[in-house]
């Protein structure tokens, strides 16, 4: 009771203070304070929006802690000083203390990037508008370094993040009120306004791209690829995944990629996790997966049987198996984490349905048909954030108008 | 002003900022959007709205009282597509480069909402004079839109205003690196050479204006 009745007190005292803003934006600040409204009758519930911001981070950090060791196991396998993981999940080579710090100390910095930015903005607009601050920004600050490659430079992702909190969600009117999830606008950000940091063989692996290369290594540039197994197979090129332990290797994780999103399965146990504590949807998840499939497997039978020619560039990844697509690429971690987001997806439950359904499906088809950037989730998921107040009101629309005929056919 | 009475002179300054024609009346926004990557296309286009616009409202308003009303949408177009060749053909003489650049949206001027927007709301029920001064109005009122919304974007898209490098060199010699503010690792915002971010600075121009001056605020 200590430490919040001194809050409590502390700002009582300096009401009249000039500052006072300033501390009561973050006075509430992942705690729910003892002040209590006293007339009226109040609903009180257990999942708030701080609960719930929370458990979408407990189901992140794994992610984000698998990442710091395969940053640092990506890099190593790059420069050729350990070998390729064989023997399943739990394999010492891939759960060293020398992985993770690599790692450590290269995502810890774009993790406080992430946040210093974003919280410092979202204060500000608190202030501004005398609110207290809201925690939307958590998810967001924590999606941010593990969607992101891992040598971007720190300056331009605080651009992005700047960018993405102030015209992805405080021009709408801050948490709650965005139309596009803004973790995404951040990245599409990045990507449109940095290609070259973004896209590629090189930025997936520490150390891989000559502009960050440390020389003393003496590794010469040339040498080290950080080509994502999407971007192989978009350059018709399927040496990376030809053995089923690669394709295993592809589910637990152990390939180049961007900071959080390469491991399904920890992708997917976070994704249960938010299934069973009732924070993501569902629906969204599993029709967004059945979407991906649907249109995978239109386009194995355009492949199967012989409508389009091997020499075309659209080959490579329009014949790799349906079941591949969930593996590679950000998919599993947009579908899990982004698309799920309740502010920006549909509301309704049939709306979910078709909001998943059509991400899976668009982000295939932007995959295939765009091989220059094969990843296709991003833009997908933004697609329809747009869509979905749409899907919404045809959903609402409908179920009034049923509702109206029986109406009709009961007083008739 | 001793020049203008203060009726005409708001004529002048009103479209310039509480009555701008792209920010509060949302109007000519496709070219605003298209022709802003750089600097000096901004300020070409910006000068030939400001002659076809000046003339144009001229000469509608001192055909004002024979034009029949119901073909004054077709004269007020033969009028604006007679002004906008002009200008095409002394561009494409004196700045064929420019011309290439600005490319179809010197033609597209005949369409731009602005131009029709005055000939019908202002030319046609003034006085030549008024008209003129109106036409000066709407057309610096486009103009200083759009060269805001150039300069930002050439600067951090390109590193350059007017075509001139004022933030360094990016490539540099290879002795020496990259110059300027590139030496530190800067990097050209490649989004802001792409006209959705030129939506979005037309529309913080418009967050800041409407913040500053809160009677712009619709409901």
């Amino acid at each position: 009771m200590g430490l919040k009745n001194n809050l409590h007190n502390f700002r009582e005292k300096n009401k009249d203070k000039k500052w006072l803003p300033a501390f009561s934006a973050i006075h509430t600040f992942l705690y729910l304070p003892n002040e209590t409204t006293h007339n009226g009758t109040h609903i009180k519930a257990a999942d708030d929006l701080k609960r719930t911001m929370n458990i979408v981070i407990m189901a992140m950090v794994p992610c984000l802690i698998f990442g710091m060791f395969n940053a640092g196991y990506q890099h190593h396998l790059a420069f050729g000083e350990i070998e390729r993981v064989t023997s399943g999940f739990f394999s010492s080579t891939f759960w060293t203390m020398d992985n993770f710090t690599v790692g450590f100390w290269k995502i810890l910095p774009l993790v406080v990037v992430s946040y210093g930015v974003g919280l410092a903005i979202e204060i500000l607009f608190a202030m501004k508008n005398s609110h207290e601050v809201e925690e939307g920004y958590l998810v967001t600050g924590m999606l941010v370094p593990l969607i992101v490659p891992i040598d971007i430079p720190l300056w331009m992702l605080a651009v992005a993040v700047a960018f993405g909190v102030v015209i992805g969600k405080e021009v709408f009117g801050g948490t709650g009120m965005n139309i596009l999830n803004p973790a995404l606008t951040i990245r599409a950000f990045l990507f449109f306004a940095y290609p070259t940091w973004m896209s590629g063989d090189k930025v997936w692996v520490h150390g891989a791209d000559p502009r960050v290369q440390d020389l003393a290594n003496g590794a010469t540039p040339d040498a080290i690829s950080g080509e994502t197994i999407l971007g192989s197979l978009a350059q018709n090129n399927s040496s990376m995944i030809d053995s089923a332990g690669d394709i295993w290797n592809a589910f637990y994780g152990f390939i180049p990629g961007s900071v959080g999103e390469t491991s399904t399965l920890l992708i997917l146990l976070g994704g249960l996790f938010l299934i069973f504590t009732k924070v993501g949807s569902w629906r969204i998840m599993l029709s967004s997966v059945i979407g991906a499939i649907v249109m995978g497997l239109i386009f194995n039978g355009v492949a199967d049987a012989g409508w389009i020619s091997e020499s075309s560039k659209f080959y490579g990844l329009m014949s790799t198996d349906f079941w591949m697509h969930l593996l590679v690429g950000g998919f599993a971690f947009g579908t899990v984490y982004m698309a799920t987001d309740p502010v920006t997806a549909s509301q309704t439950n049939k709306g979910k349905w078709i909001y998943g359904f059509l991400i899976g499906f668009i982000s295939i088809m932007i995959r295939v048909f765009n091989p220059a950037y094969p990843e296709g989730v991003m833009l997908a998921i933004l697609l329809m954030n747009v869509f979905a107040p749409t899907i919404d009101h045809y959903v609402v629309q409908g179920n009034v108008k049923r509702r109206m005929k029986r109406l009709k056919v009961k007083t008739a | 002003m001793g020049l203008l009475s203060k009726k005409d002179a708001k004529l002048i300054t009103d479209p310039l900022a509480d009555n701008n024609p792209i920010t509060i009346q949302v109007l000519g926004i496709c070219s605003a959007l298209a022709i802003t990557a750089e600097l000096k296309a901004s300020l070409v286009m910006g000068i030939a709205v400001l002659f076809v616009l000046s003339v144009g409202n001229v000469v509608i308003s001192l055909m004002r009282n024979i034009i029949p009303s119901k073909i004054r949408i077709i004269v007020q177009l033969i009028v604006v597509a007679a002004l906008v060749i002009i200008v095409d053909q002394v561009l494409k003489a004196f700045a064929f480069e420019l011309s290439k650049t600005l490319s179809v949206f010197i033609g597209l001027i005949i369409t731009n909402c602005i131009i029709m927007g005055r000939f019908e709301a202002f030319a046609l029920a003034n006085k030549p004079w008024q008209s003129f001064l109106d036409g000066i109005g709407n057309a610096l009122g486009y103009a200083v839109i759009l060269v805001i919304v150039g300069f930002f974007r050439e600067l951090l898209g390109s590193g350059t205003l007017f075509g001139i490098p004022v933030l360094g060199d990016p490539i540099g010699s290879p002795e020496t690196g990259p110059t300027g503010v590139y030496a530190f690792g800067y990097e050209n915002n490649g989004f802001m050479l792409m006209p959705p971010m030129a939506l979005i600075i037309v529309g913080l121009i418009i967050w800041v204006q409407r913040s500053r001056n809160k009677n712009l605020i619709e409901d």
